[in-house]
Order: structure tokens, then C-alpha cells, then sequence
């Protein structure tokens, strides 16, 4: 006497729907008329076991700076794989704007469709000049024919020194990105995601290896770009975050334990315990 | 960044890109070609004569050269190492072979108009239907092309898309050369099995015998040379292969920039198997056989190794270590038939322990920083 259950049947013998592939995949112009660039909801990840998100809620206005901060292991950078496309999710819906949904698109359509992404370790393209590696991620074409026949034309020259100049590249702009230092990868880094125009910017530990000075520096770009862009930032260094003075979301253990201003999250009682590490364990 | 200077940074920062290495190539190679041609044509007691069979040896470094220049592009510039690239080049040869057995027509042993003498041998009644076509040299031309072309796109096609990288890639292409060569080793497949197509006689007409043709296939191999190295060499200096450098060095950062890694791959491996293609075509004819054994994987990996020793990442580079690898290997087994091996290995091991940049390396100038600092 077993009745049939539409939620646990194989989608293949599920006469409501048709296949998934069969649905034509429709590229829907980016629609932020709500204010929000990005929802995330009810998103779970499990890597073997390891609960690395759980039932997790995140929603990032258009234009906001946003801080995600958290201990180790708390999701931060599986969050940034999800909404990149590099990690797909068990559950939950990730969707940019109102009608894009990033679990239907792969990393390059992602980022096409204008999320940018800057890696914990910087990653930029150490055989190719400084130039090279603002001119490949500038916003643009990025079909084969088209790549193929670029030109430089002036326009593109002007951006490109316009941002080498605001990333202070400009006297190494024909240097190999290879022989930079540390910090001027990460700058380098920023200024490649910053030329692909992106709505959304996620930044992962833009600090780290950088000096005091230049970490003002960044702090300072990344608010002056806070407002055409939205970005969520995610730092462990606490005096960087206290200096974005922005929201700050708190990441446990693969969902959000709190959200507000650094003020408000630095006296919440539950972030105090993850933090310091004091016993009775919420759960 | 000082404000005095903005007019002159705004051209000034412009990369300027220096051509000489490839007109220095080019010119070399014009030079190389009309100067083997003329002193081939010098009287045979002249001190500058160059013989017949230094000709066709000529012709035949050539289309190596041809090889190793589609290798350096997916390996040098793209980071796929294929193992299998001398399955593109026996391929493309076959697709030639076949032309040439129809031409023979009713001049084989067997004297039978319309079938090869390896298949009324076979007792074969009637071409297979792969065969069709394969006595018009346009449709023939095209398949040069088109079979190593296709072969490439499937075979990317899955391992791209499915994120194959690095050895498990170079482990598949030397599977598909190997399975392509135990293929070819059978009777059954109509290409001639163990013996391969010989005994070509003519190709367009013209006698594969005479001095003259010979020397006309060493010219058509310099200049395919000479456009496949203008071609790769107008890819990899737009946008396309600034993309093609960056995958090799930073996969998942190209992919974040929003960039189709596995169209790029897909795109420049066909066009690489195309190129070890037309090598093919132009080697069969030269040394006047093809048979399975051009599908081992061992010459896939000489291929490869002539490119290190040249310098993988500069075209230039995979032409001199084709060349060069391949005279030094024709000297030495002639002079020490059984040291040949231990030699290879020997330069091998030295270019990668102290040239790491391949003979070109050493060849090559500094690329200047402009660091005003």
C-alpha cells in the first residue's frame, strides 16, 4: 500500500517535471531592483562527513562592505567556493540579484555575470607582465574569436594605467608579476578584480603579509570601492576589520552566530565563547 | 605618476613587444630553404653541394620541426603535456598514405586498378568504405586536416571537460597512441597492418623518385614551416595566448577571471593535432612509408624531448631542438649505432639539470623590467 511520493522518487520517473538538461538555459540580465546582490539560503555543504556549512542564511545588499569574520574552519572560504561555483552545495539556493542562480553556472560564467574573487594566497599570472595581468581581467569579451583578435586600443591603455596608478604599479607595469613582493601581488591582485568591474567583490584575507602602511591603503580602496561595488571581505586580523568600520557578520561552525557592527558582535556573549575559547558549549 | 609626465606615460605605456627573435627565425629559415636549393642545384664536385639525400633528410627534419612546434604550442605555452602528439603526425601521414597507394592504380605487383596490394593480398574484393575519396587530393587534403582535427576535439572534449590535468592527462595521451598503434598493427583495419603503406610511386603527377620532387617536398615543408610558425606565433602574441600563459600558470585564477578554460584547451589542442597533421602528410612522402610504428609511444616522447632540449615556450626554441636533436641522432647512429640512446638521455638530463630553458634559453636576452626604481 505504498502511495507515491513525488519529493522521494528518482526525478527521472517524475511526470511533473521535465528533464534538467532539457531546460534551456536562460542567461538572465543581473537584477538587483530589491537592493540585494546576493541571497544565500538554507545552503549546507558536507565534505565527507565534515559538516562544513550548515543550514546557513546570507544576504548581501548592493553596494555594502561587509565584514565575515570567524575561526578556522567556520566556513569562510567554502561560503566564497559556493557563490564562485567552485564548491557546489547539498542544499539551499544561491542566487545573484533576483534572477540569476549561481548553482546553475559554472566559475567563468559566475564570474561573467560579475562576481569577482580574490584568493587567500594571491594568485596572479607570474610569467605575464603587470600590464598582461590587468589586461586579461579587464571586463570584456571573453569569447575565443573575439580574445584573439584584441587590439589595445586607447581606451583600454588609459584604464589600464589609470588602475595601475591607483594600485602603485605604475613603475613596474612591464615588470613579470613573478618578481613583485608580496604586497604588491595582493595589490596587483585587487587591481585585477577591480578591472573586471564586478558587482559583487568577495576578498579573501586582503591583508595578510601586508605592512601597517599598506594595509591603510587597502582599507582605504576598499571603502572608497564600497558603494559601486558590493564586497565581503573576509579578515582575521581584527584591527583591519575594526578599520573598514563596517557590518560584521560572524561565521561558527558553518552558519551565522552573529551579525551587527564590530562594537555590537564584540559583546555578544556567543561570539565571546567561540573567541575565547570559554567551556559550556552552546551545543 | 608624476603629474609632469602623464603625456608621455600615455603612449609610453604601450608594451613594446620585441619581433626580432621571430624575424630572425624567419629570415633564417627563407635563408635555410633558398640556400639548400641552390647549392642542390650546384655541380656534385662543388664544395658547397648538398645532396640529394641530404635533401630529403633536410625535408624530413623538417616536418619535425613542424611536430615539435605544435607540441611547444600546447605544452610549451598551454601546460597540457601530451604524450600522444605522434599519433596526430601518424595519422595526418596515413590520411597521405592512402592518396598515394591509389595512385599507384594498376602499377602494383597485383596490377589491380582499383585495390592496394596489401588487400588483394588480404583477398579484399572491395575497398572499405574509408577508403572512398582517398584518390582526390582536395579530399585528401581536407582529411589531413580533419582526422587528427576530430580525433583531438573528442579526446578534448571529455578530458577537458572533465578536469584532467597534468600527468593523468599525459597518461591518456600515451594510451591513445598506444591503442591507436595495436589498432594499426591489424590486418583487419584495411591500412596495411604490420607493413604500412609503401611503395608510392607519384603524387600529383609528379614522380616521388626524382631529384627534382624531392626537393620540391623539402621546399613545401619549409614553407609550411614557415606559415604554421606564423600562425602560432600571431596566437600567442594577442590576447589569446597571454590567456593560454595564464592557464598554464594559474588555472583556477583564469576561470575566476571569467575566462573558458577548457574552450581555450579544446580550441588550441585541435589546432595543434591539425599541425602534427599536416607534419605527417609532408614526412610520408619523403621517407616513402608509414606504418604503425610511427604510433609508439616512445616517439611521442621524443617529440617532447626535442622541445626541452630546444626550449619549451619559444617556438624557435622547439624548431632548433627538432633539428638539432635530429642530426645529432642521424650522426650518431651512424657513428655509434648503439650509444644513441644513452647520448639522448645524456643531453636530456644535462638541458634540464643546467638549461632549464632549453638551448633558446641561452639564446635568449634578457627580458628587460622597466623598473624605474
Amino acid at each position: 500500500m505504498s502511495t507515491p511520493q513525488p519529493s522521494t522518487s528518482p526525478a527521472v520517473f517524475r511526470r511533473d517535471k521535465v528533464f534538467e538538461f532539457l531546460i534551456p538555459k536562460q542567461v538572465e540580465d543581473l537584477d538587483l531592483s530589491h537592493g540585494t546582490a546576493l541571497y544565500l539560503e538554507n545552503i549546507s555543504v558536507n565534505f565527507d562527513g565534515f559538516q562544513a556549512i550548515n543550514g546557513l542564511n546570507f544576504y548581501v545588499n548592493t553596494g555594502e562592505l561587509r565584514c565575515l569574520i570567524g575561526p578556522n574552519g567556520a566556513g569562510k572560504t567554502t561560503l566564497m567556493d559556493i557563490v564562485t561555483g567552485k564548491t557546489r552545495p547539498d542544499t539551499g539556493t544561491a542566487w545573484f540579484g533576483q534572477k540569476i542562480n549561481l548553482l546553475r553556472m559554472d566559475e567563468a560564467e559566475i564570474a561573467q555575470a560579475g562576481i569577482g574573487r580574490k584568493f587567500q594566497k594571491p594568485t596572479v599570472f607570474e610569467n605575464l607582465s603587470v600590464f598582461d595581468n590587468l589586461e586579461l581581467s579587464m571586463a570584456g569579451t571573453r569569447k575565443l574569436w573575439p580574445t584573439y583578435r584584441a587590439r589595445l586600443g586607447s581606451e583600454t591603455l588609459d584604464r589600464i594605467e589609470a588602475m595601475a596608478s591607483t594600485i602603485n604599479l605604475l613603475p613596474q607595469i612591464h615588470a613579470l608579476a613573478g618578481s613583485l613582493s608580496h604586497g604588491q601581488k595582493q595589490w596587483l591582485e585587487i587591481g585585477m578584480l577591480i578591472m573586471q568591474n564586478p558587482v559583487l567583490l568577495l576578498v579573501d584575507e586582503p591583508a595578510a603579509g601586508m605592512t601597517h602602511q599598506e594595509m591603510d591603503r587597502t582599507v582605504e580602496l576598499l571603502t572608497r570601492l564600497a558603494g559601486d561595488h558590493a564586497i565581503v571581505v573576509v579578515e582575521h586580523d581584527m584591527d583591519f576589520v575594526r578599520a573598514l568600520n563596517s557590518p560584521v557578520t560572524v561565521l561558527h561552525q558553518g552558519s551565522v552566530l552573529a551579525e551587527g557592527s564590530m562594537a555590537e558582535v564584540q559583546s555578544n556573549p556567543d561570539v565571546m565563547r567561540v573567541y575565547l575559547g570559554t567551556e559550556s558549549s552552546s551545543c | 605618476m608624476s603629474e609632469t609626465s602623464t603625456t608621455e606615460q600615455t603612449t609610453g605605456i604601450r608594451p613594446q613587444r620585441s619581433r626580432m627573435s621571430s624575424i630572425l627565425f624567419i629570415l633564417t629559415l627563407i635563408a635555410l630553404i633558398i640556400g639548400v636549393s641552390v647549392c642542390n642545384k650546384l655541380p656534385a664536385e662543388h664544395p658547397l653541394y648538398v645532396s640529394n639525400y641530404m635533401v630529403t633528410l633536410l625535408g624530413k627534419y623538417l616536418t619535425y620541426a613542424i611536430l615539435a612546434v605544435a607540441v611547444d604550442l600546447v605544452w610549451g605555452y598551454l601546460g597540457i603535456l601530451s604524450l600522444g602528439h605522434a599519433a596526430f603526425f601518424a595519422l595526418g601521414g596515413y590520411v597521405m598514405g592512402m592518396h598515394l597507394m591509389r595512385q599507384i592504380g594498376d602499377r602494383g605487383v597485383y596490377g589491380n586498378p582499383d585495390l592496394p596490394d596489401f588487400m588483394v593480398f588480404l583477398n579484399w574484393t572491395e575497398l572499405p568504405w574509408y577508403w572512398l575519396g582517398s584518390d582526390h587530393f582536395a579530399f585528401t587534403a581536407l582529411m589531413i586536416l580533419l582526422v587528427p582535427g576530430l580525433l583531438a576535439f573528442l579526446f578534448g572534449w571529455f578530458a577537458f571537460r572533465s578536469r584532467v590535468n597534468g600527468v593523468y592527462l599525459s597518461i591518456i595521451t600515451q594510451a591513445l597512441t598506444y591503442a591507436l598503434m595495436l589498432a594499426f598493427f591489424r590486418n583487419e583495419m584495411g591500412f596495411g597492418g604490420n607493413n604500412g603503406l609503401t611503395d608510392f610511386r607519384e603524387l600529383l603527377g609528379f614522380d616521388l623518385r626524382s631529384d627534382d620532387v624531392r626537393l620540391g617536398l623539402f621546399i613545401a615543408s619549409g614553407v609550411a614551416l614557415l606559415l604554421v610558425y606564423l600562425l602560432c606565433d600571431s596566437i600567442l602574441r594577442s590576447r589569446l595566448g597571454k590567456v593560454a600563459i595564464a592557464i598554464r600558470d594559474a588555472e583556477d585564477r583564469t576561470r575566476f577571471i571569467g575566462y573558458r578554460v577548457e574552450s581555450v584547451k579544446l580550441a588550441l589542442f585541435t589546432l595543434s593535432a591539425m599541425i602534427a597533421g599536416i607534419a605527417g602528410a609532408l614526412y610520408v612522402p619523403q621517407v616513402g612509408i608509414i606504418n604503425p610504428g610511427e604510433f609508439a609511444p616512445l616517439n611521442s616522447i621524443e617529440v617532447v624531448v626535442w622541445v626541452a632540449i630546444g626550449g619549451r615556450g619559444t617556438l624557435y626554441g622547439a624548431v632548433l631542438g627538432a633539428l638539432g636533436v635530429n642530426y645529432a641522432k642521424t650522426w650518431f647512429t651512424g657513428a655509434f649505432p648503439e650509444a644513441w640512446l644513452f647520448a639522448l638521455g645524456l643531453l636530456f638530463v644535462v638541458v634540464t639539470l643546467l638549461l632549464p630553458r632549453g638551448v633558446a634559453g641561452l639564446l635568449k636576452f634578457k627580458r628587460s623590467s622597466k623598473a624605474a626604481s
